[in-house]
């Protein structure tokens, strides 16, 4: 399993997306797969760093493991900020039009889309958001 | 990211170069706050713009409302990776894609 700690503030967040790509970029997954992932961590990442601990900061850790036959990249997100599930935010109508569009919910709206499969768990004071997404 | 502007007469096109992300967003935000006044013709050039999230959307979407009260606004040379996340979003049928 690969694994990165960082304080979950915005100046990491390039840090955490490298880090996600050099990993993908190892196991030849496609651009098209990478710029996905890339998109997942930041809406994730930035979630964190901007609400889990606010107005303080915190450590944020993010591991990536693989599977083969069908091949998938397992992503975790872990922070020991204010419990918090981003899947119960309900998703934004995107039929609306222009004036009714809100400018929330967007984030999680996209790593949605964007990942396979998706859990949120609350255990021993941490909030960890288990994504799966093949390529 | 870099922004570079053009500006003739009340048209104003603005090219986003690189990626427009959470630690990005922000300056573009600031910058139309002031570059938009008097503006009656927006154009966001994005043909170097090779990544956009959702701190980008909500830039996108501001933009577009305030262009919707004093003229009008359009995205040009969308790449196909930006492009994938305006349609995911809806944002591509709340937009004039050129």
């Amino acid at each position: 399993m690969e694994k990165i700690t960082v304080e979950a503030v915005l100046e990491n967040l390039q840090t955490v997306i490298d880090f996600a790509t050099e990993h993908l970029e190892a196991r030849d997954c496609s651009m098209k797969i990478i710029m996905q992932v890339e998109l997942v961590v930041e809406e994730i990442f930035v979630n964190i760093a901007t609400y889990a601990y606010c107005p303080e900061t915190g450590a944020a850790t993010f591991c990536m493991e693989f599977e083969e036959n069908p091949n998938a990249v397992l992503m975790t997100f872990i922070d020991s900020g204010k419990p918090y599930n981003p899947l119960e935010k309900a998703d934004p109508d995107t039929e609306l039009a222009i004036e009714e569009r809100d400018v929330g919910g967007l984030g999680i709206f996209l790593v949605k889309k964007n990942v396979d499969e998706i859990t949120y768990e609350y255990a021993d004071g941490k909030n960890i958001l288990r994504m799966k997404k093949f390529f | 990211m870099e922004i570079k502007k053009e500006q003739n007469g009340s048209a104003l096109t603005i090219k986003v170069i690189g990626r427009l992300d959470a630690t990005s967003a922000p300056e573009l935000s600031k910058e139309l706050t002031t570059a938009l006044e008097g503006v009656t013709d927006l154009t966001f050039d994005f043909a170097e713009l090779k990544y956009i999230a959702s701190a980008g959307l909500r830039v996108l979407l501001v933009a577009q409302k305030r262009m919707n009260k004093q003229g009008s606004m359009k995205l040009i040379n969308v790449s196909e990776a930006v492009m994938e996340v305006l349609d995911m979003t809806g944002f591509a049928s709340l937009m004039t894609i050129a």
